[in-house]
């Protein structure tokens, strides 16, 4: 019995294994198909943006793969000297980083506070704030527009930076909350046992032993403020617009714009990819956690 | 607060610190209790910049859009639940509904299978890692430039849309690049040939094999002359032999003047690659040619009899222009091809873990048993997977029902109600012109109502996790 499974399991192997390899090398070509579909289109733009406007309205981009000399950094070079998308990409900047900055800060704080201090009610708040992580930002924004007109900040990057912050304070608590409950209980007593107040747990202990989870954090919530586009849409004027509303408003004439959109669309993807590919692990860390688990 | 929170049993569920002893309305200043409120104050100190924020700009919000809800669009009448029929009367809003609902059906069944799918595949590859990074690569960006990227590949025109240059493509290749002449016709006053119903140019005499028969057309602007084109008056001399038909299909119109109209004169040029085709006196297609750089043809193998040379109405076709990607039909589909080029490598990274956290050898031993590959997928990958597939699907319902962007960025004006979406339709309503803040703060509480399932989800995974 044994034996006859033996011999014949090795046989059937043996059969399969030309198909296993062919079934392999359909499989490789798929992916690569795949691959390719995902490529062409950012290829397509990339290409187009380093086409002249003329050459874009009258034949596809695909012809500069068999004619590279019609690519230049015409399109960039005028881009970079209009004052009003280089203003834009500026804005973008002093967006993300101070709202980044904010919300890894008062996210850090509130997690310690639930995850290890004692207050009432602290497991029904904490409640709460799981339950807004799914809550949508159309819902904030006649509100809050109606808010900071009264207190002025409308239109401002203040205010802009003020609602990215709220909104992106529930998945934030939550994420941090989790990662320092899982701190070995000792470590704080013994800390405590020191005397070391709490303050200096949070500084001295917590914050160094989350920085993985705050990495995460941090490039989740900068990817994500600085990619926005219906939050700024509504809550920056001209001056404090980021580089996705200075862009959506050129959207209009698209044919004719192509020449602006598409080297403005890579401007302002170029950070999000160098940030992608330098962090990859921590990003992708922060998707998973972001994911409802 | 529409929050479904149920009853959160008092006891903490995590021992962390334990009430301190003492804690009671006896022991009035003991320093115990002294502590006890200084730590209280200190929580309230670390807490205090989170829940100010998120009391005044998400729960408030959330109170007042309620409250708004129920008033006129101005704001100055109360009117109950009118906000919320008319949303279900109003024609734009209900398609926003429609379509808001094609997303929820299509696209988190769509990203999650193709997420599963390339996720087992890219199992059995060596480049798994690249492929991935390639796949996840256009989560970093916005939904602007992913709008951007996907607005220019739909574009109509074959000479500037990827997607319309290959659908030409193919369309050309299997069922035949017919090189046409949508602007030609007869000369005014032309007797030999007679136009069709379907489009079509006929000779309105019949003919014998062996003779040879030249079609004159005009109305060929110079530029539209195709440059392989050829003087035809060389190959107008040529004899036709038995059981064939000769002649040229050529532009009856001479360069700079002179020419006899109805002749092939020196210098007028034959029309390439036309289909010319020769019918029976049953009207039945018997044979066909297409014509040669100098408009030449050559109709062979005919019986005796008499046949009439025909132009067909693919001659005279417009060509083939491809798809209307962004036009009000195709639109909501085009926008959800978009959507998944961005998410599915968030769907294949997902389920690429769980496959990698998944017991090899309850695999391994489903194939020793015989297994093949297909049932091992169906009866235990999928099974297996079930919790990690269910995460993916209920995140992509959730991003689905708050879509915005790339509706706002890919659908051109005159489409976009064609491809309204509620979070959209609340956009638009609100502050696009709409102006009816009623009907806006109603839209929006209808988002929230439809993310609440989630949120309780939420909230149960979540106290499930801790006990």
């Amino acid at each position: 019995m044994t034996t006859a499974q033996g011999t014949a399991a090795p046989r059937r192997r043996a059969a399969a294994r030309p198909a296993k390899w062919l079934s392999r090398g359909v499989i490789q070509v798929f992916l690569l198909v795949v691959g390719l579909i995902w490529l062409t289109p950012a290829a397509g733009l990339f290409l187009s943006s380093l086409r002249t406007e003329e050459a874009n309205a009258s034949s596809g981009w695909w012809t500069a793969l068999t004619t590279p000399g019609q690519l230049s950094l015409d399109n960039y070079t005028s881009l970079l000297k209009d004052s009003g998308i280089v203003q834009a990409f500026w804005n973008t900047v002093l967006i993300s980083v101070p709202t980044t900055l904010a919300v890894v800060a008062i996210a850090a704080l509130a997690g310690y506070a639930f995850a290890w201090m004692d207050f009432p009610g602290r497991d029904w708040i904490f409640l709460v704030v799981v339950a807004m992580l799914v809550v949508p930002v159309q819902i904030g924004l006649l509100p809050v527009a109606k808010l900071f007109g009264a207190l002025g900040l409308f239109g401002s990057i203040p205010g802009v930076v003020l609602f990215h912050t709220a909104y992106g304070l529930p998945f934030a608590i939550f994420l941090l909350r989790n990662y320092f409950a899982e701190i070995p209980k000792e470590m704080l007593e013994a800390a405590r046992m020191d005397g070391g107040g709490e303050w200096r747990i949070f500084s001295q202990l917590v914050l160094p032993l989350g920085r993985p989870a705050i990495a995460s954090l941090a490039i989740f919530q900068f990817l994500w403020v600085w990619n926005d586009m219906l939050v700024a849409l509504l809550f920056a004027d001209n001056e404090s617009q980021p580089l996705t509303v200075a862009l959506q408003s050129q959207m209009r004439q698209f044919g004719s714009n192509i020449g602006v959109l598409a080297p403005g669309a890579f401007l302002s993807l170029i950070v999000p990819l160098i940030v992608f590919f330098v962090f990859q692990r921590h990003f992708v860390q922060g998707i998973m956690a972001g994911s409802v688990k | 607060m529409p929050v479904t929170t149920p009853a959160v049993a008092p006891a903490s569920s995590r021992a962390t610190a334990s009430h301190p002893p003492g804690d009671t309305p006896g022991g009035a200043s003991s320093p115990a209790r002294r502590a006890v409120r200084r730590r209280r104050r200190i929580a309230a100190l670390f807490l205090f910049p989170a829940l100010l924020l998120l009391g005044a700009l998400v729960a408030y919000p959330i109170v007042f859009s309620v409250i708004r809800s129920m008033y006129d669009a101005s704001g100055d009448s109360f009117v109950g639940a009118d906000n919320y029929t008319a949303m279900f009367q109003d024609p734009a809003t209900l398609r926003a509904i429609r379509n808001s609902a094609i997303w929820v059906v299509f696209a988190p069944a769509l990203l999650t299978g193709l997420g599963l799918v390339l996720a087992v595949l890219t199992e059995k590859i060596r480049w798994k890692t690249a492929f991935k990074l390639l796949m996840f690569m256009p989560m970093a960006i916005s939904f602007l430039a992913a709008g951007i990227i996907f607005r220019l590949a739909y574009e109509q025109d074959p000479q500037r849309g990827v997607l319309n240059a290959v659908t030409v493509g193919i369309h050309d290749s299997t069922q035949g690049k017919s090189t046409s002449f949508p602007t030609a016709k007869v000369r005014l006053g032309d007797k030999q040939l007679a136009k069709g119903h379907d489009g079509s140019y006929r000779t309105a005499h019949r003919t014998g094999p062996g003779n040879t028969v030249n079609l004159g057309l005009v109305g060929v602007a110079p530029k539209d002359m195709p440059s392989q084109a050829r003087p035809a008056a060389p190959a107008a001399q040529s004899r036709a032999a038995d059981g064939e038909l000769r002649g040229v299909v050529y532009l009856d119109f001479t360069p700079g003047g002179g020419g006899t109209p109805g002749t092939v004169d020196r210098g007028e040029r034959g029309l390439p690659a036309l289909s010319v085709e020769a019918v029976d006196s049953h009207g039945k297609v018997v044979a066909t040619a297409t014509t040669a750089p100098d408009g030449s043809y050559r109709l062979a193998h005919l019986t005796p009899g008499s046949y009439a040379v025909q132009l067909p109405a693919k001659d005279f076709a417009p060509p083939y222009e491809g798809i209307s990607w962004l036009g009000p039909a195709l639109i909501t589909p085009a926008i959800i091809g978009a959507y998944m080029w961005i998410w599915t490598g968030f769907a294949l990274v997902l389920i690429g873990a769980g496959l990698s956290s998944m017991p090899r050898d309850v695999l391994e031993a489903a194939r020793m048993d015989g297994a093949n590959e297909w049932q091992v997928f169906r009866r235990i990958t999928v099974p297996l997977l079930g919790p990690v597939l269910g995460v993916v699907f209920v995140t992509m319902v959730i991003n689905v029902m708050k879509v915005f962007d790339l509706v706002y960025i890919i659908a051109p004006g005159p489409v976009q109600q064609d491809a309204n979406v509620l979070a959209l339709q609340m956009w638009l309503v609100s502050f696009g012109g709409g102006n009816n803040q009623g009907l806006g703060s109603a839209l929006g509480v209808l988002l929230l109502l439809l993310v609440v399932p989630a949120m309780a989800l939420n909230i149960r995974r979540f106290r499930r996790s801790q006990s």
